[in-house]
């Protein structure tokens, strides 16, 4: 045993020699990561990802990507003697004859569904907390590419079984497609190879989902693991954890440990879904014709936002010179997803100009202390959700019993009137929390405890909270709205930049003017010296417990 | 406890004095003493309603051998069911109803046949419980021969389709694969492709097809009932219908091999599971990561 140790170490030493690693090694393999459940939301996108490739590589063995037609005589009765696709004739044969394919099939699309979600969530995370301000930038673009990359894959994939459900999807893409004014009759005859549905789509949508796509996204993966680590993780302040320094547990090998159990964790659950629940039966679906479009025609959950905003679209067409200019899909389909994209890619940008603080920041925002920000991602959420709904309208109508019609002017309306709705209340909410956190700090805790004095008067004993919890609500910076200086400065000369300043002030009045700030020094102490004397002589009665 | 005394002394009561009693000049003697008795002319009065009924019971003809025995009694029988369940929307001679308004109260029956009245009366739609988008299945009021004898006499009205022969609901003779390629073609707009239903516009659906009947999709089809087409013979054959019939039965049958089949309602199911419990699953995992290494 010690012979093949000191065998090891011989080795190690001669490689070390030779390119001097074991420095960097042990500088990085002590990395910190700090500890929350919320930045663990990544780590699940990642570990569903490999599953996803793991399965995907399976899958490849057995489908065949091609729209040659064959006659259905496979081991599923219901479908034998039956014209279709080769690719759907595979898929029922990995489903039905190959040994764990349909297992592996489901692996890999509540994978693919698992993954979405966990990017989408990781990334409502790091807008919640900020994490995405400077210097995180690069890294937000990057995480908005990936989330639109997944978007993108999963979709082709979803099409590539050439079932009647993946089919009528890709007859809305074409449709969508051929909206848009000029190029959208060619566009779609390159893509499809001439008339829809054509028989070169499969084979084309097959190398952009086992290629293209992933290899982009491990690109992009990568990059964005060597800007984390490069950058190093933001964390929550708190006694030792400040600006300047990440608090938590070395890389190795306390972090690999639990990163790598928390993938078996994340694979496991996902194999527990594809053990137990039926994901996209094709079988039932039956293979695509395109005169068919059958009811309970849905997207996967990350399209169904399009499909909603398509199927609430008033209808709306004009004609330019003779050519239809149909806004009714125009709007919904491709101008819907750059209204949403645009601004999250450049939300960082757009808040560093609102606030005009360029500083870098390594310390989390609870969501609370930032209540602009908080109220524009939940109304952002609701106006998502709304589309959500709209997208499985007939769903919803069947399962609630009412009008199909009622849920689409509901949603018609209501994408207009919630979202603000929804950042109004859940700005109040902030504040309300800011200003119990302040009340918290500046007067205790609540105890519970009644007291009447002998007066007759009631009041409620408060505890004063510790030094570590008063902390805890106290280490976020002052956020202030920014102040666009006099006009015009002491001789009376105008300042050139007043105009833009003035603006910029008002944005930072927007986003800071409402926020409830904490106590400043003087007025803790204050707080603590005056109008308490009954109070904290009672507090001398407590029994320690409730301290 | 008690309550058992009372009982035993009348018991004991009783049986003192019919052990006074000897054959049937006892009886007689009995009758004649006690005919001034205050019950007396109640115990008259039963006797005779039992007798009365019991021989109606015995004597009276049975709907079932009616309905064999002739179509004209049937057809009769029918017009009077349906003055009394159909006639106040329908019209007594099932003309319809239209009211002052321009609303059409009850659609005239003419012409519509046994098969319509057969899926209608017979899947419990009519009569209806009250206007709405669509008339909805229910329990069924009528008997089948009730319901019979109402399609006999729409029938007779005039000409229309007729209930489905046997031959054309034995689903073992039907074409699966063939079945569920008409079905797609035809009906999964609808009913979506296994037949689970889907919304039509203002409040009216497509039903769900599991479980119902092959002799109501059957007549389903050749009458078209609420917003449903017609298919006649012409369009789907009886045996293309049969295909139907059969694919829906073979598909309602067949085993989920992928697991829980969630509703077999495709990605908004999917999509909610893969959050609601896929994501939450591995968020409380992750949060339980976390809270057993800060204690470590």
């Amino acid at each position: 045993m010690s012979a093949i140790v000191n065998g090891a170490g011989k080795v190690v030493d001669f490689v070390d020699q030779r390119i001097t690693a074991s420095n960097w090694l042990k500088r990085n393999i002590r990395k910190v990561f700090p500890d929350h459940w919320s930045f663990l939301l990544g780590e699940i996108a990642l570990f569903s990802f490999i599953m996803i490739l793991l399965s995907g590589v399976f899958l490849t063995l057995w489908f065949k990507p091609t729209m040659a037609h064959v006659v259905y005589e496979g081991a599923y009765v219901p479908m034998r003697d039956v014209g279709m696709s080769e690719a759907y004739a595979s898929t029922l044969e990995i489903s039905f004859e190959v040994r764990g394919g349909l297992l592996m099939r489901q692996v890999h699309h509540w994978g693919a569904l698992i993954f979405l979600a966990a990017m989408s969530a990781h990334m409502l995370r790091v807008f919640f907390t900020g994490a995405f301000r400077k210097p995180r930038e690069i890294n937000w673009l990057i995480g908005v590419v990936l989330l639109v990359l997944g978007v993108a894959a999963g979709f082709t994939g979803y099409s590539l079984p050439d079932d009647l459900l993946s089919g009528t999807g890709l007859r809305i893409i074409e449709g969508g497609m051929l909206a848009i004014p000029i190029v959208g009759t060619y566009l779609s005859s390159f893509l499809f190879g001439g008339e829809y549905p054509g028989d070169d789509i499969i084979a084309r949508l097959y190398p952009m989902h086992i290629l293209l796509i992933p290899g982009l996204i491990l690109a992009l993966v990568t990059a964005h693991l060597m800007i984390l680590w490069y950058q190093k993780h933001t964390h929550w302040g708190g006694p030792g954890k400040t600006n300047t320094n990440v608090a938590g547990a070395p890389f190795y090998p306390i972090y690999v440990a639990k990163a790598g159990g928390f993938q078996f964790i994340v694979m496991g659950v996902i194999v527990l879904l594809a053990a137990t629940i039926q994901i996209n039966p094709v079988w039932l679906w039956g293979p695509y014709d395109p005169s068919v479009v059958s009811a309970g025609t849905q997207p996967d959950w990350y399209v169904g936002f399009l499909d909603g905003a398509l199927r609430v679209m008033p209808p709306w067409e004009f004609y330019i010179f003779d050519h239809p200019v149909t806004m009714s899909v125009l709007i919904p389909a491709i101008l819907l997803p750059g209204i949403i994209l645009t601004p999250l890619a450049l939300y960082p940008w757009l808040e560093q100009k609102a606030t005009g603080d360029t500083r870098e920041h390594h310390l989390l925002d609870r969501p609370r202390n930032v209540p602009v920000r908080t109220g524009i991602g939940v109304a952002f959420i609701v106006f998502y959700i709304l589309l959500w709904i709209a997208g499985g309208n007939d769903f919803f109508a069947t399962i609630l019993e009412i009008p199909v019609n009622w849920i689409t002017w509901f949603i018609r309306i209501g994408i207009f009137v919630l979202p603000p709705l929804a950042f109004f209340a859940t700005k109040r909410i902030c504040l309300g929390l800011q200003r119990r956190d302040r009340d918290k700090v500046m007067h205790g805790r609540e105890t519970g405890i009644v007291m009447v004095s002998p007066e007759g008067e009631f009041s409620e004993l408060h505890a004063p909270l510790s030094q570590a919890q008063a902390y805890q609500l106290t280490w976020h910076e002052r956020q202030l709205p920014s102040d666009p200086g006099p006009a015009t400065d002491a001789n009376g000369i105008p300042n050139p930049n007043y105009r833009s300043k003035r603006v910029q002030a008002r944005l930072s009045r927007f986003y800071f003017g409402d926020v409830v700030q904490k106590p400043t020094r003087e007025e803790l102490e204050s707080a603590h010296h005056d109008g308490h004397g009954a109070e904290s002589a009672h507090r001398d009665e407590l029994p320690s417990g409730q301290q | 406890m008690p309550r058992s005394l009372p009982g035993r002394s009348r018991g004991s009561r009783i049986g003192q004095s019919s052990s006074g009693l000897n054959g049937g000049a006892s009886i007689g003697r009995l009758l004649s003493t006690r005919r001034r008795h205050p019950l007396a002319a109640i115990a008259v009065l039963v006797a005779v309603l039992f007798t009365a009924g019991g021989a109606y019971a015995a004597l009276a003809p049975t709907t079932s051998q009616n309905v064999q025995a002739a179509s004209s009694t049937q057809i009769d029988e029918g017009r009077q069911l349906f003055a009394i369940g159909c006639s106040s929307c329908h019209g007594l001679n099932g003309e319809g109803q239209i009211n002052d308004n321009g609303d059409v109260l009850g659609p005239s029956l003419i012409g519509v046949g046994a098969a319509a009245v057969d899926f209608q009366v017979g899947t419990g739609r009519m009569p209806l419980a009250a206007p709405s988008a669509q008339a909805e299945r229910k329990p069924v009021s009528y008997s089948q021969d009730q319901i019979d004898a109402m399609a006999a006499f729409v029938a007779s009205l005039a000409p229309g389709p007729d209930v489905p022969d046997e031959e054309y609901l034995d689903t073992s003779q039907g074409n699966v694969a063939r079945g569920g390629e008409l079905f797609r073609t035809n009906c999964s707009q609808c009913h979506n492709t296994t037949g689970q239903g889907g919304a039509l516009t203002m409040g009216q659906f497509a039903p769900n097809l599991t479980g119902v009947e092959p002799r109501h999709i059957y007549e389903a089809m050749i009458t078209g009932p609420q917003a449903m087409p017609v298919f006649n013979d012409q369009t789907v054959t009886p045996e293309d219908k049969r295909d139907i019939i059969a694919f829906l039965e073979s598909v309602q049958n067949e085993p989920d091999p992928g697991g829980l089949a969630i509703g077999r309602a495709g990605p908004v199911a999917e999509g909610l599971w893969a959050w609601l419990v896929g994501i939450g699953l591995l968020i409380g995992m992750a949060t339980w990561i976390v809270t057993r290494s800060s204690k470590a």
